[in-house]
């Protein structure tokens, strides 16, 4: 139906009124957000201009940074890997309404998981493909076990999941520093002694001998895993019958249940896969970038990931040109001064974004009565 | 209402109407889902405006800007589908929106106010209670209660009995003349051709978003009203064979379970039903219709007692066991339970079959499979929608309906439970669930017919039992029954079921 707002009338007979579209054309729902992206950037550009800066010099500066050669596509990839795993585990667990809002401390406790693999728990000699394979394992389980619980507590005593998945960072960022300046510490500073080699991700770099044009490309292999899981999700959404399940309890919960579909299994289960995402986004953190445990090794990558879920409207594939624009803002803030530039960008994004997507659902009407 | 027209998008609902109501009379508006009745009356409460034409309240010329408009002009209504706060108590609704009550709450003062027109009124309701708490038929009194409260002199009544005994209808009728006494409006509207012949003074007729006729209700039939409505004639009477009835397939042994409350909803319910007959249950709302149904269909755990499916125990059944056993299900809430309005119909028509071969190889969906089976079926149940792709939430109530019918029909059950399956639907909608009932029937589906539609339990039913607070009243093989009888029955006069008992 239709809602009417009438906003200040510009003359006596004159009104505007919002009228919200009863079809959304296909085309507008494709472009609706290039536009608003665009629509972000210009009012970035206007803060920028506000305190003095020149907007074209610095975005031209951080897009030439994060994509103008190989070497900024690495770095880019780099940033982009952690939030496209982190960023489909959010979106799973959107996907069925279930607002999962501490994929940060699931990717620390998922790297937490992956450090006591690669300096503890396993045998200093066991080969590198099956130490990252434990490692892998363990992180995705660390951030399930921290899915696992928020999962629990809504399925079965229907607690607000947002509360126990933001206060279960708390939890997890708490763990990690005391083991970082604690029983895992190198010498009392906030970090673990480095992995072995044989804990690494293997980089680009690393296969220079090979394929020459590689030589001092730092992205690790992680990004391989990122782009096949979101492949496996879009085909878990799209094309089985758990797929339907998600969607069908994403609608309505009633009538999944009505349907013999059942929640406590499924809310517990996504929530899990939720969080084991993450995980593992924390894992190939520390095995790819890192190489160690230590304070502070997220720049928020878990928090990003809400926005790029939400932007790439839960959409598997679409996470990955999002994650890579925010992965972009990432590296251009490490270079731009003043710092914090990205973050600015990133929060006027999701602002827009939101907002401007409810203004499109209404078609402006100028009319004379 | 003069010369009222409303355009929506592809839609001309309502063509230059003009509609007019006298002081102290119950004026029926009488039109076909579709017809434009609600944004007509929807118009008149404020809540929409009209492209073109004018309306007056008590001769007075008004612009309604919004509901409160309205109102203040002492234009009520009462929706169809119910404009309440779930989580709040029937007291906080009934005052919500109003500025009388000032900062503070004064609960008892609420309540008391709530008591009042309830009692006078004859519309019991528990003012502490919550809304969600409450059965439909329960809610709808809220909504009465709302309006009369915030002192309204033009009642609009949209399908108001639809839940109710007959004898609260009378009550309600009561009620409704006591108020036409002191000057007050009611514009009524209707599906039932009886009770509008009963109650109103005069009717009008809407039909695809024109007035075809305003008259007096005085000496017209049933037919000629009908025929108006539809615009060709219209056959009352169902076709309905005589039941070949086979073994038991639904047998309720001594049945018990909570409501949402967790209080006493059902007690020691003793029920069968066999197939290829059409067991209606007969009943106010509210006294355990919704959770005798929800324990069939396994939504609901059974605190006592035993339930057979086709013989086999499935006291401690989930949904989707009931569903393997084949018990289909009709529920109410057809919005809320019954469709998952975002999906598409294709989607909603698979809610149950994606997980059969039909629905793909293993753990995979075949889309395309499904969709040639989403528009088989949109044909053979003649669902008018765009496309299979179409959300359900698009659809008419006849047509989201037709939906559910066939999702539940194409499974082939043993046992379909329906829960006033034609609620809100319009004449036509309604002739056609009661013929798919009656299909499945000759085919040997066991049927369990819950109604608070007493016309519509005596069109279908072979058996009628009563449900008064959690307890069946007594059986009665349809054409033994008598109305009167089933009506003090459903009130809970427990002595004729003991007289009954006794003889």
């Amino acid at each position: 139906m239709t809602t009417e707002t009438t906003v200040t009338p510009l003359r006596r007979t004159t009104r505007v009124r919002f009228e919200r579209r009863m079809e959304q054309p296909r085309w507008l729902r494709y472009i609706t957000p290039l536009i608003l992206i665009a629509a972000a950037l210009l009012v970035g550009a206007f803060l920028l201009w506000l305190v003095g800066a020149n907007p074209w010099f610095v975005y031209t500066q951080m897009a030439t940074i994060a994509f103008g050669d190989m070497y900024g596509w690495s770095d880019t990839t780099i940033k982009a890997t952690p939030l496209i795993l982190a960023g489909l585990g959010v979106a799973a667990a959107f996907r069925m309404r279930l607002w999962n809002i501490g994929a940060e401390g699931q990717l620390l406790i998922g790297a937490f998981m992956a450090t006591g693999v690669a300096l503890h728990w396993l045998p200093a000699e066991s080969g590198q493909w099956l130490t990252l394979f434990v490692m892998a394992a363990a992180g995705f389980a660390g951030g399930a076990l921290w899915g696992f619980v928020p999962g629990l507590l809504k399925a079965k005593l229907n607690i607000n999941e947002i509360i126990t998945t933001l206060m279960l960072t708390y939890v997890a960022t708490q763990w990690n520093n005391y083991f970082v300046y604690g029983p895992w510490s190198e010498r009392g500073f906030g970090l673990t002694p480095q992995f072995p080699k044989t804990a690494w991700l293997p980089r680009f770099t690393d296969y220079a001998a090979a394929l020459p044009a590689m030589r001092g490309v730092t992205a690790h292999l992680g990004i391989f895993l990122a782009l096949g899981l979101a492949l496996f999700f879009w085909f878990l959404w799209r094309r089985t019958k758990w797929g339907f399940e998600i969607k069908v309890i994403g609608d309505n919960p009633q009538a999944a249940r009505y349907a013999g579909i059942s929640l406590t299994r499924n809310i517990i289960l996504i929530m899990m896969i939720s969080g084991g995402m993450a995980g593992l986004a924390g894992m190939v953190e520390v095995a790819g970038v890192v190489h160690r445990l230590q304070e502070r090794f997220s720049p928020g990558y878990g928090y990003t990931a809400i926005i790029i879920a939400w932007l790439a409207k839960l959409n598997p594939l679409a996470i990955i040109p999002v994650a890579y624009l925010f992965g972009g803002l990432l590296v251009g803030d490490d270079v731009i001064q003043p710092a914090g530039i990205a973050r600015m960008l990133q929060g006027v994004i999701l602002f827009v974004v939101v907002g401007g997507e409810l203004l499109l659902q209404y078609r402006v009407k100028v009319e004379r009565v | 209402m003069c010369d009222i027209t409303k355009r929506f998008p592809g839609v001309l609902a309502n063509d230059q109407v003009t509609f007019s109501t006298r002081h102290g009379e119950v004026h029926a508006l009488l039109g076909e889902n579709g017809a434009g009745k609600s944004t007509l009356m929807n118009i008149l409460s404020g809540l929409y405006k009209p492209d073109t034409g004018s309306l007056a309240v008590m001769g007075n010329p008004v612009v309604f800007h919004s509901p409160r408009d309205a109102i203040k002009a002492g234009v009520g209504m009462v929706h169809q589908h119910f404009m309440l706060v779930p989580s709040q108590t029937v007291a906080e609704n009934v005052f919500l929106g109003l500025h009388e009550a000032g900062f503070t709450i004064n609960r008892s003062r609420m309540a008391d106010a709530v008591s009042r027109i309830s009692d006078q009124y004859g519309l019991p309701v528990d003012p502490h209670a919550k809304i969600w708490q409450l059965s439909v038929g329960e809610q709808q009194r809220v909504e009465i209660i709302k309006t009369l409260y915030r002192g309204a002199q033009i009642l609009v009544l949209d399908e108001p009995t639809a839940v109710l005994t007959p004898q609260e209808c009378e009550t309600l009728f009561r009620t409704l003349h006591m108020m036409t006494a002191e000057g007050k409006t009611i514009i009524f509207i209707s599906h039932k051709l009886e009770e509008v012949l009963a109650i109103a003074h005069r009717v009008s007729v809407l039909r695809g978003g024109r007035l075809v006729a305003t008259t007096e209700a005085r000496g017209k039939t049933k037919a000629e009203l009908a025929s108006l409505m539809v615009g060709r004639q219209v056959l009352f009477q169902l076709q309905k064979p005589p039941a070949t009835v086979g073994e038991t397939r639904l047998e309720l042994q001594a049945v018990e379970a909570l409501d949402d409350k967790f209080l006493p909803a059902l007690r020691r319910i003793t029920l069968a039903v066999r197939s290829g007959e059409i067991v209606g249950i007969a009943g106010v709302a509210g006294n355990g219709q919704r959770e005798l149904a929800e324990v069939v269909c396994g939504l609901r755990p059974i605190t006592q007692g035993q339930i057979n499916v086709a013989g086999r125990d499935v006291r401690a059944a989930s949904p989707l066991a009931m569903i393997e056993a084949g018990v289909a299900y009709v529920p109410e809430d057809r919005n809320g339970t019954g469709s998952a309005p975002n999906l598409s119909i294709a989607d909603n028509l698979a809610l149950k079959a994606y997980r059969t071969p039909a629905g793909g190889c293993g753990a995979l969906l075949d889309d395309k499979a499904l969709a040639q089976r989403a528009k088989s079926l949109i044909a053979d149940f003649a669902i008018a929608a765009p496309s299979h792709e179409t959300p359900a939430r698009k659809l008419s109530g006849g047509n989201l309906q037709k939906v559910i019918l066939a999702r539940e029909i194409a499974g082939k059950p043993q046992v379909l439970v329906a829960a006033s399956p034609t609620r809100g639907l319009d004449i036509g909608a309604t002739e056609n669930v009661r013929r798919v009932l009656l299909e499945q029937r000759s085919q040997g589906a066991a049927i369990l017919l819950i109604s608070e539609d007493l016309d519509e339990i005596f069109a279908v039913s072979d058996r009628i039992a009563v449900i008064y607070e959690g307890r069946i009243m007594g059986v009665f093989p349809c054409e033994e029954a008598d109305l009167a009888e089933i009506g003090l029955l459903m009130a809970g006069g427990a002595n004729v079921a003991a007289a009954m008992e006794a003889a």
